[in-house]
């Protein structure tokens, strides 16, 4: 079991949401998060000052898939969202040890 | 020593001291009416339009003034900072009732008269529903006292602008009871009361032109916002760290409020319901919308795009400037007024403050008193006795008709209520400082007035 991390930015959830359907992934956590990488932000005025504005809104996706729809699921995200521009974002992989539905106390991949 | 004085003494121990001084003074005074009419000179239409316009006045201060206050705030002090400015809306109201009406339109006595009214008025004694025939001769004369409260309100509630997000409110409490009594009632007094030194319509010595307020309500809550904001110092981080208003919209929807509240400001200071009411509406309304250009424009050029919030900044330094001069200028004049102050506060605000780098967080001062002084001076040059012969038919009125020395006039207003404002204001900050402290601590200025203040937060979105 793996958990993908994925930074992308807010316009492209639908269609990453849709991708990640479409190949068989059902369980999907979204954080309204702020962020940058090589983004530049932009810049205000409030009563003469200027000032940047550097934290841009971003969407964060957390999901949790078995070994084998890993790569899939990477290539419905970098599918969807890839723009081509800076401000695309990133994706992190990570190794779970432990997965349980509390439904029923279900364990490892048939809890996914 | 000092310890002890901060833990004992209390806003509510000076409200009893004030209370018993009062009813003492109200023991000793001698009477001296004013000129009471006969209920037939009530006009029904005069008082429908002056109760309305008494109503408007206050929707200016709540909501108007507290959303427009509010929404320029962090989030984090938008709750402390509407209840300073309903706080006003109770107190001033009970404070105005008790003493400070009497102070202002009361007849004083003896040398005094000029400068302040007596006690004579107070708990609202003497003051009837009939009219007051040297104030308002067709308007019963608790309709006219509760018009001006709502002046007397909106007034201290300004200068919280100037000391946002960092007065106690305990300290705030007491301040204002305190200036409402030693700036407010005497400037008002001065410009509108029976025997002003300054009441251009009942022969004061130095007549100034001031319709509705110019000097009496903006230039001193302005230019004592000023004194306060130095006093107070700035705000931790200031000015390295950016605070932008935490809601545009909601100082948008108050500016609105205000723009439309200023007709019962503005056109009920003709304390009738006929065409000098009209002018003053006509020339409000236009004042604004040039001011509101003006401002727009010169953020244009200047930063390349027009803001919303500049936008009805500008609204509101044209809406201070016309103020005074509402019941006295053309409808052109007004629109002159406007764009003028309009891109004259604009550089206030955006250059004169920090050039100087006083913490004024809510621009209380470069649009209140800048735009307040501005406007009082600018009265003096465009009005017209075609629309308000008020020193007596054919006499000219202003610079531009050929009343030179109005100009001079209007600057002696505008200097007394510098110095009141100035002087008064600092004694006050100086007395409340050394008995109670004025400002939160560091901790509750980080957490935010809301919850260090008045424990409760503005917004709560979490909970489901």
């Amino acid at each position: 079991m793996q958990k993908i991390e994925a930074v992308i930015q807010p316009s492209k959830l639908d269609a990453v949401k849709d991708a990640l359907v479409e190949v068989g992934i059902l369980g999907i956590t979204i954080f309204e998060a702020r962020g940058h990488g090589r983004q530049k932000g932009h810049t205000e005025f409030y009563r003469g000052r200027e000032y940047a504005v550097d934290l841009l809104p971003k969407v964060k996706l957390e999901l949790v898939v078995p070994d084998e729809m890993v790569e899939k699921a990477i290539q419905a995200i970098i599918t969807a969202a890839r723009t081509g521009r800076i401000g695309d974002g990133k994706i992190f992989v990570s190794k779970i040890d432990e997965a349980i539905r509390i439904r029923n106390d279900e364990r490892g991949e048939i809890a996914l | 020593m000092r310890c002890m004085a901060k833990k004992y003494l209390s806003g509510s121990k000076v409200a009893q001291w004030a209370l018993g001084l009062g009813l003492l003074a109200l023991a000793a005074g001698h009477a001296r009416a004013q000129t009471t009419g006969p209920a037939s000179a009530i006009s029904n239409g005069d008082n429908a339009w002056m109760l309305v316009s008494a109503a408007l006045v206050l929707m200016m201060s709540g909501p108007g003034l507290a959303l427009f206050y509010g929404g320029l705030v962090r989030k984090k002090n938008i709750l402390g900072t509407m209840m300073q400015t309903f706080a006003m809306m109770a107190v001033v109201t009970v404070l105005w009732a008790v003493v400070t009406y009497s102070l202002a339109f009361g007849v004083g006595s003896g040398h005094f008269a000029a400068f302040i009214g007596g006690f004579h008025n107070m708990f609202l004694k003497g003051v009837p529903l009939t009219p007051i025939m040297e104030y308002a001769p067709t308007i019963p004369g608790q309709t006219f006292m509760v018009y001006q409260l709502m002046f007397a309100i909106i007034t201290p509630a300004l200068i919280c602008g100037a000391f946002a997000e960092r007065m106690k409110f305990s300290a705030m409490l007491v301040f204002m009871v305190l200036w409402a009594i030693v700036v407010y009632s005497p400037m008002a007094h001065m410009v509108w009361g029976i025997g002003g030194l300054l009441n251009a319509s009942l022969g004061g010595k130095f007549p100034t032109l001031d319709f509705a307020g110019g000097t009496v309500v903006h230039v001193t809550s302005g230019v004592s916002a000023l004194v306060v904001a130095l006093y107070l110092g700035k705000r931790l981080g200031y000015p390295q760290k950016p605070m932008p208003p935490h809601s545009v919209v909601l100082s948008f929807v108050g500016a609105c409020l205000l723009w439309v509240g200023w007709f019962g400001f503005n056109a009920g200071s003709a304390l009738s319901a006929g065409s000098l009411a009209t002018s003053a509406f006509v020339n409000t309304h236009f004042g604004a919308a040039a001011a509101a250009i003006g401002w727009a424009a010169a953020e244009w050029i200047r930063n390349g795009k027009p803001s919303a919030l500049g936008a009805i900044s500008g609204a509101v330094a044209g809406l201070v400037a016309i103020t005074p001069a509402s019941g006295f200028v053309t409808p052109m004049g007004a629109l002159w007024i406007g764009l003028i102050a309009g891109v004259g506060c604009y550089l206030m605000v955006v250059k004169v403050k920090n050039i100087f780098g006083y913490d004024d967080s809510l621009d209380a001062f470069g649009v209140h008193g800048a735009g307040g002084t501005l406007g009082a001076i600018l009265t003096g040059l465009f009005a017209n006795s075609g629309i308000n012969a008020i020193f007596g038919a054919g006499k000219a009125t202003g610079f531009f008709e050929g009343n030179h020395g109005q100009v001079v006039n209007q600057l002696v207003g505008v200097a007394i209520a510098w110095t009141i404002s100035i002087v008064g204001t600092l004694i006050i900050l100086f007395v409340v400082d050394k008995l109670i402290g004025l400002r939160v601590s560091e901790d509750e200025e980080r957490e935010g007035l809301d919850i260090s203040q008045h424990g409760e937060e503005g917004y709560d979105f979490e909970n489901a």
